[in-house]
């Protein structure tokens, strides 16, 4: 009895949460001010999740695609067919790691920092001191943040595949000597605008708004300690991965499912 | 001051995304307006394709010169009718040409080869080269060596 009363009050939590971030996410989504203020807003909010990351996606991006050139020449060379790393460097990075890696490192870089600042502005009580001064928090605060995650996440997304690219052919062609034009003639005869680059792109646009969506409103909804700070910035990275790598199965399983 | 050089960090970090964004549909996906090229279509028809697929390449001595639209199964005579488009710029294909399937290396893709004859008459859009050849099958070659039907 008291199990299935636990279970009814588990689902019904649930069902209020997910609303509740549901219309805190249209109210997040319409909330930003088409204004210059608002812009001010929205550019330093951009400048502190976009640029900032900056560093740590170009750094790992040119790793990863210095190791895919590593990894794949390796294994490619055993059958003779070593021009055709760049055509493997170019798809993994491009449908795949571009948008899941950088999104993980999103969501560990900028979203933790978006809830710890959020609920710190929550549990030092500067929201609703702003909600006395008439100033919408949601206009104010959240609203710049989503948006300048949710643009940034795509951009770095691009950058990420093409520094990694440009990672792949520093190993293969400079070091291990594969031909250069071999390099960038296999992956423009096997990468499609639409079909991979169009995708990947539409990969990261999702992961944006899930990262950023996740990030904010587990600021906003979180019991104001330091104890409901540290737990809501722990979900906010749990959730978002998870996220992140379960809807890029989906994702992957309708985009390239069918070839 | 501060917020000119945020402004200024802000733009600089758009404009590097949109460049990776026309570095990849360039250089890495190759988009060029080729694609748009005009072109007019030939058919043909062949016994086994052997794995040829959709924008697959036609080639004329090496060179790309068009590539194949459509695949389907004509009905009446059991065999492949593909049609391929040609690019408008080389309208001097003879009528007697010979399209053959051919591969790549020894793994590599299917393609479509050309080889022109000698007709005054040059194909044009609705065309259908009448000579083909289908693609070479290793598996048949080699069934028909084990069984010793073919001699060397």
């Amino acid at each position: 009895m008291e199990f299935i009363r636990r279970t009814g009050r588990t689902s019904m939590e649930f069902a209020a949460s997910l609303g509740r971030s549901g219309v805190f996410l249209l109210r997040a989504v319409f909330g930003l001010a088409l204004s210059l203020n608002g812009l001010k807003l929205l550019v330093a909010q951009m400048y502190r999740i976009g640029v900032l990351s900056l560093i740590i996606i170009v750094v790992s991006g040119l790793f990863i695609g210095m190791v895919l050139g590593l990894q794949g020449y390796s294994i490619l060379v055993d059958y003779g067919s070593e021009q055709a790393v760049g055509q493997m460097v170019a798809l993994t990075l491009v449908r795949e790691l571009g948008p899941v890696v950088t999104a993980l490192l999103f969501a560990g870089r900028a979203g933790s920092a978006l809830t710890a600042e959020i609920g710190l502005m929550k549990a030092t009580e500067q929201l609703s001191s702003m909600e006395m001064m008439g100033v919408d928090p949601l206009r104010r605060v959240i609203a710049p943040r989503f948006w300048a995650g949710f643009i940034s996440m795509p951009l770095l997304a691009v950058i990420f595949s093409a520094v990694g690219i440009f990672g792949g052919m520093l190993v293969s062609v400079d070091w291990l000597g594969v031909f250069e034009g071999a390099y960038w003639s296999n992956m423009q005869s096997s990468v499609e605008f639409e079909g991979d680059v169009v995708n990947g792109i539409v990969k990261s646009v999702v992961f944006g708004l899930v990262c950023t969506w996740i990030a904010i409103y587990q600021g906003y909804d979180l019991v104001p300690t330091s104890q409901g700070i540290s737990i809501a910035t722990t979900k906010t990275v749990v959730y978002s991965s998870l996220s992140v790598l379960g809807l890029d199965f989906l994702l992957t399983a309708v985009m390239f499912g069918s070839i | 001051m501060y917020q000119r050089s945020v402004e200024l960090a802000v733009g600089v970090f758009m404009l590097l995304g949109m460049g990776a964004l026309i570095f990849l549909a360039l250089q890495v996906s190759g988009l060029t307006t080729d694609s748009q090229k005009e072109s007019y279509r030939v058919y043909a028809q062949f016994d086994d394709l052997g794995g040829l697929s959709l924008r697959g390449r036609v080639s004329l001595a090496g060179v790309t010169v068009g590539k194949v639209s459509a695949i389907s199964l004509d009905k009446k005579s059991y065999s492949a009718l593909v049609e391929m488009e040609i690019y408008s710029d080389v309208d001097n294909l003879t009528a007697d040409s010979v399209a053959s399937i051919q591969t790549s290396g020894l793994l590599g893709d299917k393609y479509v080869a050309i080889s022109v004859g000698a007709d005054e008459e040059y194909l044009t859009d609705g065309d259908t080269i009448f000579d083909t050849q289908s693609a070479l099958n290793l598996e048949k070659l080699i069934g028909a060596f084990a069984s010793g039907q073919a001699k060397l």
